[in-house]
C-alpha cells in the first residue's frame, strides 16, 4: 500500500475504473488539457484520449444534461462540477430528470457528479458551500461524502458502478492536507455503511467529510471523556443502524456538520435519533453546524462561520455535564 | 385541611434480600373504611405472595400504586386517613418513610449488611430546593428524568427520584443509575455463582439466620429485569399475553441458576411401604380425633429422612465458597404447588429434627395451608437445608427435580401403588406378593455428594421406611 493524498486517491479510483470499464467517461470544465481546477484529472486525457475526457463549455446545465442523456443511452459518465456551488445551474436536469427517470420510466441513470465542496480557505459564498443536504432530500439521488483517502477511492468506484445518480462530495480542504494508506488495487467501498473513526463510550459525534478531523481534534482535547466518532461516509443512504447503535451505547450525541443549520442533514439524523432511540437518550441530541448565512469571505468571519474545534469541545463539555 | 392523621401504607420489606414488590390486588377501594390489621392489599415478591394488613384504622384515601405495578420496598403505595370519608386531599404528613405497616414478624429482622446500599439510597432526600410536591419551576430540574434513565429505572424497579445525581442540577444521569444498578442497588441479574462474599453469616449460627432458599445471601436482590418493559412481544394468532409475575420470574431465575450451579445427579430406590401403610391406617383415626391432623405419607417420609440425614450429613450440607458447611439440625423445605400453575413455593419447617410424627404432620399441614392462602411470612421460606418434593400425589413414579440452592439435595417422593413384588416368606421361599410400593429419588449435587454416598442415604432411608415400627416415628 502506498500513502496517497485524498486527491490522489480520487484520481486513482477514477483512473482504475476508467481502465476497468470502457463505458466510463469524464466531462467537465477544464478537466482535459488543463487537468482540472484541482488537478484531479491531470494526465487523464493523455491516457484515455479526448473522447473519454471531455472539456465542456462553462455550462453546468449542459454538463449534467449531457451526462444524463449519455447515461440513459448506456454510458457511465462522471461529471465534474468545478465547485459544488455551481451545481445549482444543473438542478433541473439532476432533480427533475436524473433523480426521477428510473421511477418514471424504469431507465437507470448511472451518472456520477463530482462536487468539490467545503470551505476553510476564504473561498467566499460561491466556492465554499456544502450543499449535500439539499440533494439528500431528493428521492432518487445518492450522496457520498468520504473523509479518508481510502474511502475516497473506494467510494468513487462504488459511485460509478451504482446504477443511480450519485453525488460525490469531495472536500477541498482534505485534498492535499489528508494523506493515508490506500490499497493499490481497484476496490469498492459500500455506499450506506458508516465507519467508526474512533470508538468511545460517553458521547457520540456523528459527522462526515472534513468535520471528522475537527471532531477528532476536539475529542483529543478532553482527556476524561470517551468520544465515539462516526464518519457516516455517505449521507444518502445513511447508516442509521450504526448511529442508533452508538447512541444506545453512549446516550448522548452531537450531530456535527459544516453545512448550515436549518434543514441541514443533521436535523434528519437528530430527528431519527429522537424517534428511534428516545428511550436511550440521557441528554437532548445536540447539533453543531454553521449558522444560517452564506459563507463569508473574510477569514475571521469564515472562522466564526465554520464549526471549530473549540465549539465542539464546548459542546462535548456541555453534554458531559448534562 | 383535614383534621385527622394520615397513615402511610408502604411496600413492606418481605425478606432480607427482597428489594421490591408487586401490588397484585387492592382488597379495598378508595373511600372504603378499614380497621387496623385488616387485609388491605395483596403483594407479590420473588419470595412470597402475601396480604398486607392495614397499618391503621380509617378510610383508604389514596391508592398510589396500581395493581400490577412493581415498586421498591419502602415506596408509598397508599394513604389511610382517620378523617371522615369525603375529606379531600389531606396534607401528606412528612412522616419518616416507614409507617410500620408490616406485621410484627416482618420487622424483627435487623437490616442485613447486604441490603445496605439499597436502604441507604432509598431515603436519601432530594436536593433541598423545591418543597416536596411542588412539581414546577426550579424544582422540575431536580426531578427531570431522562428517557434512558426512566427506562433503566423501570427495568430494574428503581425509583430514580430517590438517587443522588451527579448531572446538571443534581439530575440522575445514565451513569449514576447504571452505577447504582451495578452496585447491586436495583434488581440486576445476579451472576450465577457470586464469589464467596464477606457478608455471609457465620457458619452454623445458633439461631439460623441461615441462607435463604432462593438467593445466596451475598446478592442483594436476585432477579432479571422485567422483560416486558422494553421488549414488546409479537403475538401470533391464537396466542394470549400476560405479564410474568414476580414469583414466576423468581422461580425462572432460581431454576436456571441452580442448573448452572450444581452438578445434578438423580438416584432412585423402590420402597415397600407396607409397614408405613399399616401404621398410618392405625393412626389416622386417632390423629383426626385427637389433633385434627392427617398423618400423611409425606410426614412419615420426612421423619425417616430427618433421621437418615443424621447419618449422611453431606446430603444436608452446603458447598459455600471453598468450604463445606454441615449442620446439626434440619430445616426441612416442602415444595408446595399453587393452584392453576401460579407457581411453586418452598416453605421451611425449622428444626425438623425436634419433631415427632405428629409435629411433622402438623407443621407440614400448616405450611401448606399458609402457602396456598398467601399467609406465609418471609421467615417461613428461608433457611432450608434439605427439601422434599412430592409429585407422587399426582401418580407419577419418577422425576428429576432441581435442587433448591444453596442446598445440596432434594428428595422426590412418588405415588404409592400396589405392585406384584417378590418376597421371601417365613419358610424361606420366594413368593409373589401384592405390596404398596413407592419410588424415592434423591437428586444431589455431585460436586459435594458422591454417587455411593447418595445411594447409601437412599438405601438407609428405604430401610427405615420398611422396618420402623410405630414407636420409631
Amino acid at each position: 500500500m502506498a500513502e496517497k493524498t485524498y486527491l490522489q486517491a480520487i484520481s486513482d479510483g477514477l483512473r482504475l475504473q476508467m481502465r476497468h470499464d470502457k463505458r466510463v467517461f469524464l466531462i467537465g470544465e477544464d478537466i482535459g488539457v488543463y487537468g482540472g481546477a484541482f488537478k484531479v484529472t491531470q494526465g487523464f486525457q493523455e491516457e484515455f484520449g479526448p473522447w473519454r475526457v471531455l472539456d465542456a463549455p462553462l455550462s453546468e446545465t449542459a454538463i449534467v444534461g449531457g451526462a444524463t442523456g449519455a447515461a440513459m443511452m448506456g454510458l457511465r459518465p462522471v461529471a465534474e462540477m468545478q465547485f459544488a456551488d455551481f451545481i445549482s445551474c444543473a438542478w433541473d436536469h439532476l432533480v427533475t430528470i436524473a433523480a426521477k427517470q428510473h421511477w418514471r420510466a424504469g431507465t437507470p441513470v448511472p451518472i456520477t457528479v463530482r462536487l468539490p465542496s467545503g470551505g476553510g480557505f476564504s473561498g467566499g459564498p460561491f466556492h465554499s458551500q456544502n450543499p449535500e443536504s439539499s440533494f439528500a432530500h431528493i428521492p432518487g439521488l445518492k450522496c457520498v461524502c468520504p473523509a479518508t483517502p481510502e474511502d475516497a477511492k473506494g467510494l468513487i468506484i462504488s459511485a460509478i458502478e451504482d446504477p443511480n445518480p450519485v453525488l460525490f462530495f469531495e472536500h477541498k480542504h482534505l485534498y492535499r492536507r489528508i494523506k493515508g494508506e490506500v490499497p493499490e488495487e481497484r476496490y469498492s467501498t459500500p455506499i450506506g455503511v458508516a465507519r467508526i473513526h474512533q470508538p468511545g463510550d460517553d458521547v457520540t459525534i456523528v459527522t462526515w467529510g472534513a468535520m471528522v478531523y475537527t471532531a477528532a481534534e476536539a475529542a483529543a482535547k478532553i482527556d476524561d471523556l470517551s468520544v465515539e466518532i462516526i464518519d457516516l461516509r455517505t449521507i444518502m443512504p445513511w447508516d442509521k443502524d450504526a448511529v442508533l447503535a452508538s447512541v444506545r451505547k453512549t446516550s448522548k450525541v452531537i450531530v456535527l456538520h459544516e453545512d448550515t443549520r436549518t434543514g441541514g442533514f443533521g436535523a434528519e439524523i437528530a430527528a431519527t435519533i429522537a424517534e428511534e432511540a428516545f428511550e436511550h437518550l440521557d441528554a437532548p441530541p445536540k447539533r453543531i453546524t454553521a449558522p444560517d448565512t452564506p459563507v463569508p469571505f473574510a477569514p475571521a468571519l469564515e472562522e466564526a462561520f465554520l464549526p471549530q474545534v473549540a465549539d465542539i469541545v464546548a459542546g462535548l463539555r456541555e453534554l458531559a455535564s448534562y | 385541611m383535614a383534621a385527622g392523621t394520615v397513615v402511610e401504607v408502604v411496600m413492606p420489606q418481605m425478606g432480607v434480600s427482597v428489594s421490591e414488590g408487586t401490588v397484585t390486588r387492592w382488597l379495598r377501594n378508595v373511600g372504603d373504611t378499614i380497621e387496623a390489621d385488616q387485609p388491605l392489599l395483596e403483594i407479590s415478591t420473588d419470595k412470597v405472595d402475601t396480604e398486607v394488613p392495614s397499618p391503621g384504622s380509617g378510610v383508604l384515601q389514596e391508592i398510589l400504586v396500581q395493581e400490577g405495578e412493581t415498586v421498591p420496598v419502602g415506596t408509598l403505595v397508599g394513604r389511610i386517613g382517620t378523617a371522615p370519608a369525603g375529606t379531600p386531599e389531606p396534607e401528606p404528613k412528612q412522616e419518616p418513610a416507614r409507617a410500620e405497616p408490616e406485621p410484627e414478624a416482618l420487622r424483627t429482622e435487623p437490616e442485613p449488611e447486604d441490603d445496605d446500599e439499597y436502604e441507604e439510597a432509598a431515603p436519601t432526600p432530594r436536593q433541598p430546593v423545591a418543597p416536596a410536591g411542588a412539581g414546577n419551576g426550579a424544582g422540575e430540574r431536580h426531578t427531570f428524568v431522562s428517557p434512558v434513565v426512566a427506562r433503566i429505572a423501570t427495568e430494574h424497579g428503581i425509583d430514580a427520584s430517590t438517587l443522588t445525581g451527579t448531572g446538571r442540577d443534581g439530575r440522575v444521569t445514565k451513569k449514576d443509575i447504571l452505577g447504582f444498578v451495578e452496585s447491586g442497588g436495583g434488581a440486576p441479574e445476579a451472576p450465577p455463582e457470586p464469589k464467596p462474599a464477606v457478608s455471609l453469616p457465620p457458619p452454623l449460627p445458633a439461631e439460623p439466620a441461615a441462607p435463604e432458599p432462593s438467593t445466596p445471601p451475598s446478592t442483594p436482590a436476585t432477579r432479571t429485569p422485567a422483560p416486558t418493559a422494553t421488549q414488546p412481544v409479537e403475538l401470533e394468532r391464537g396466542e394470549t399475553l400476560e405479564p410474568i409475575t414476580a414469583m414466576r420470574r423468581g422461580i425462572a431465575d432460581h431454576m436456571r441458576r441452580s442448573l448452572d450451579t450444581a452438578a445434578h445427579v438423580t438416584s432412585a430406590i423402590e420402597v415397600d411401604m407396607s409397614k408405613v401403610v399399616a401404621i398410618r391406617e392405625r393412626l389416622k383415626a386417632e390423629f383426626a380425633a385427637s389433633y385434627d391432623v392427617n398423618p400423611t405419607y409425606l410426614s412419615f417420609i420426612a421423619r425417616a429422612a430427618v433421621e437418615t440425614l443424621r447419618e449422611w450429613p453431606l446430603v444436608g450440607a452446603e458447598l459455600r465458597g471453598e468450604s463445606i458447611v454441615t449442620r446439626n439440625y434440619v430445616n426441612l423445605g416442602f415444595a408446595v404447588a399453587l393452584d392453576g400453575g401460579r407457581g411453586l413455593i418452598v416453605p421451611v419447617l425449622k428444626h425438623a429434627e425436634g419433631l415427632n410424627l405428629l409435629g411433622m404432620a402438623r407443621g407440614v399441614a400448616d405450611l401448606a395451608e399458609r402457602a396456598r392462602t398467601k399467609k406465609l411470612l418471609p421467615d417461613d421460606v428461608q433457611g432450608g437445608t434439605f427439601t422434599i418434593t412430592n409429585p407422587g400425589s399426582y401418580g407419577t413414579f419418577m422425576g428429576t427435580p432441581i435442587i433448591n440452592q444453596p442446598q445440596t439435595a432434594i428428595l422426590g417422593t412418588y405415588a404409592v401403588v400396589k405392585r406384584p413384588w417378590v418376597i421371601t416368606d417365613d419358610a424361606g421361599k420366594d413368593a409373589i406378593a401384592i405390596r404398596p410400593m413407592m419410588n424415592l429419588t434423591l437428586t444431589y449435587d455431585h460436586r459435594l455428594v458422591d454417587g455411593a454416598y447418595g445411594a447409601q442415604f437412599l438405601r438407609d432411608l428405604a430401610a427405615r421406611l420398611q422396618s420402623w415400627g410405630e414407636a420409631d416415628y
